[in-house]
């Protein structure tokens, strides 16, 4: 059996590069893929939790409903972004200033 | 059995990290959501791997299936504009930001796992229900119905926010609109 700590790790690793590549990419839809590897990487640790105490589902639930909200995310994210290239013809994080001054 | 289990464990681990990376160094987008297609199989492999085999069917389904295809619609629907250019303006900046958030979380990862590594919490054995389509449906139909109704009611929101705010402002409407008002 594999023990937990090992997945606990890999979660970390995976929100580590997520939370890199959302730092450092400028392109829109690179910071949502990036997004979408930290939320896995969170389902994968909440995932293993429950099955180390695999008294009821919570842990799988919360996963569950994590996946759920990050589908509505992922739709409002791009939207965002086509509603953003309509208007700059840009998917810059950079150019995306229309609130500046 | 054991053997077995490491192999898979640590094969899927590997394809989760390698995809990971080349969708966050993916200088093509598209590349970059196959990259994240790779991961997210990987991710089912784990979940089937720690007994929650109707999470692994819905990861396969909700990620690859919609959100990935979403993100390769958009992709492809932008163009080669989606591409980022070469232009380094604040790469200095970026890439500080990006080390320190890796070295801050590597740390804490290392800081989490160093005191329970010779602790290990032992995986004990689970019924072969458990995680299955029958268990979590009376899971998500008894404990959890309100917030199973809620997230039905935050994607509805989310799918008319997402026609509202994609759809823009149309240059027919505002005309159709005149006309109605001068007659």
């Amino acid at each position: 059996m594999i023990p937990t700590e090992h997945y606990v790790a890999l979660s970390a690793i995976l929100f580590a590069i997520g939370g890199v590549g959302f730092l450092v990419r400028r392109n829109v839809i690179s910071a949502l893929m990036s997004i979408e590897i930290m939320l896995n990487a969170v389902n994968i640790a909440l995932v293993a939790f429950n099955r180390a105490q695999p008294i009821a589902h919570t842990g799988q639930m919360f996963s569950f409903f994590l996946i759920a909200a990050e589908a509505a995310e992922v739709a409002v994210g791009l939207a965002i972004v086509i509603s953003l290239f309509r208007i700059r013809r840009t998917v810059r994080t950079d150019d995306a200033d229309l609130l500046k001054n | 059995m054991t053997a077995l289990g490491f192999g898979f464990f640590y094969t899927c681990a590997a394809i989760a990290i390698a995809g990971a990376i080349a969708t966050v160094a993916a200088r093509n987008p598209i590349r970059g959501a196959l990259g994240l297609m790779l991961m997210i199989v990987a991710v089912a492999g784990l979940f089937l791997a720690l007994h929650a085999q109707f999470l692994a069917i819905i990861q396969l389904i909700v990620y690859a299936g919609a959100v990935v295809v979403l993100f390769l619609f958009v992709i492809m629907l932008l163009g080669p504009d989606a591409s980022s250019s070469r232009d380094s303006r604040g790469q200095v900046t970026r890439a500080i930001s990006g080390a320190l958030f890796g070295a801050g979380s590597l740390g804490g990862l290392y800081l989490v796992v160093r005191p329970a590594w010779n602790h290990a919490m032992k995986l004990v054995p689970v019924d072969s229900a458990f995680g299955g389509v029958d268990a979590m449906g009376r899971a998500l139909f008894g404990d959890y119905v309100v917030p199973f109704e809620l997230s039905s009611a935050l994607l509805m929101v989310a799918i008319v926010g997402a026609v509202a705010v994609a759809r823009g402002r149309h240059q027919t409407d505002a005309k159709n609109l005149s006309k109605e008002a001068e007659s």
